[in-house]
């Protein structure tokens, strides 16, 4: 800025004041803006997201709905609500999907778990995770095979008390140096497996179901 | 007072670089560069946020006062960060999943209001342009060269991801340099992240002298040096 007089008027609070008030409405207008711009787009980027973490525990052959669809939200105790993703095969419920969180060393760890109609984990993906990169981050699918170890498995096979890492006298294997993130996510599996066999009658329940159900009571 | 781009583009790229001269923005520097397709990412939106910025300012530093710029550049830089942050997550939502953090921090990014303050609300619109692309750029270099090392030394690998950032078009750009490595964690981790900046900084000191002795770019003129 050159050192010339400066017009009194711009001395003023009200000049002042004026100024940044038009640079917070011109800033509020903006993103305003951009926001309706990108709405559209996040939302399908997030559902996108979604529907490809779900299609990774759930096979496509056993379903033939949009597993976006119709979910069902539901009260877990302790957790809060949990949104449960239906796979459906000419209306019946053929494998359910949920989010289960592990505490990790750093943090939480999100993971996504499909379980079909008979109990049998169809498999397990970690969403989100902070563990320490080239320990823990072997729970990744990308970098170590162990999180399909679960596949197959269900709340008797192998025994709940088995639901454990080697080390806490369960059967499976935990990382070195990375116990507690092995730990986390077998305990999430687990709860999840056992949240499935308590309210198996619920979430197995297709709409014509649970119809039938309420006219009966 | 006539302006030298070239003496724009010099300080940016390497006298007066954010990172190498001013000692800015470590922070988001050191957190992202674990890999160079990050560090690629973080400093293409810092670009984005400084070239649009010094229009902006430069544009309006006539009517703005000395006694309220700060909170109209602060208001300006985080409205140009928010809409970065807002395009990103929409058309390049997996670099934003790694980055996501990172932006919003740009807005405190002191590189940016440090040049805002010294040379944007100073100079016409080109030069300001100019030295907002120069500035960036030199930032954008130095995240690259950083992510480079660690990624190499950490990983064995090169612009891992890089698809992902640029399009299907640019996937020869992964490379694997040391097949079966085993990694090594500590260059991913932030002090891994410090070690190759300082070692990155010596280098740049040890070039510096060469100059200035002579014994390389002995053709750079010398009146350049001094300042």
């Amino acid at each position: 800025m050159k050192a010339v007089a400066e017009p009194s008027y711009r001395q003023r609070v009200g000049y002042q004041a004026g100024l940044l008030g038009g640079f917070a409405t011109l800033a509020a207008t903006l993103l305003v803006a951009g926001n309706m711009i990108t709405k559209e787009p996040i939302a399908e980027q997030q559902r996108r997201e979604l529907l490809n973490s779900l299609e990774k525990v759930i096979p496509t052959e056993i379903h033939d709905n949009d597993l976006l669809a119709d979910p069902i939200t539901v009260q877990w105790q302790g957790v809060g609500e949990v949104i449960v993703y239906r796979a459906k095969y000419e209306g019946l419920v053929t494998a359910v999907a949920y989010r289960v969180t592990g505490k990790g060393y750093a943090g939480p760890i999100h993971c996504i778990m499909g379980i079909d109609a008979s109990g049998r984990v169809l498999g397990v993906r970690v969403l989100a995770h902070t563990e320490t990169p080239g320990l823990g981050d072997k729970i990744e699918v990308q970098r170590d095979p162990w999180i399909l170890s679960f596949n197959g498995l269900s709340w008797g096979n192998p025994p709940p008390d088995q639901w454990a890492v080697k080390k806490d006298g369960g059967g499976f294997d935990q990382f070195t140096g990375a116990t507690i993130t092995a730990r986390a996510v077998v305990d999430a599996v687990a709860e999840g497996l056992a949240y499935f066999e308590a309210e198996k009658s619920v979430l197995l329940a297709s709409y014509a179901a649970v119809q039938s159900q309420l006219v009966v009571e | 007072m006539a302006t030298s781009y070239r003496r724009i583009a010099r300080d940016g790229l390497w006298d007066n670089n954010v990172v190498f001269a001013q000692m800015l923005a470590l922070c988001p520097l050191l957190a992202v560069t674990g890999t160079a397709t990050n560090g690629l990412g973080l400093g293409l939106a810092s670009i984005a946020v400084m070239v649009a910025s010094a229009l902006m300012i430069s544009m309006l530093r006539g009517i703005i006062t000395p006694q309220v710029r700060i909170p109209v550049f602060i208001l300006i830089i985080a409205t140009l960060v928010t809409l970065v942050d807002l395009f990103m997550n929409a058309w390049l939502y997996d670099l934003h999943k790694v980055l996501g953090l990172f932006i919003p921090l740009i807005v405190t990014n002191c590189a940016i209001l440090g040049r805002a303050e010294s040379f944007f609300s100073r100079n016409p619109v080109l030069p300001s342009l100019m030295d907002g692309l120069m500035m960036g750029l030199g930032f954008l270099l130095v995240l690259v060269v950083l992510g480079a090392v660690r990624e190499i030394l950490g990983s064995g690998t090169l612009f891992s991801d890089a698809a992902l950032l640029l399009g299907e078009s640019f996937r020869f750009l992964e490379m694997t340099l040391i097949p079966e490595y085993r990694g090594f964690l500590l260059m991913i981790l932030p002090p891994g992240g410090f070690i190759a900046l300082g070692f990155i900084l010596a280098a740049k000191r040890v070039i510096d002298r060469r100059i200035a002795e002579g014994t390389i770019w002995a053709d750079s003129p010398q009146k350049e040096g001094a300042r």
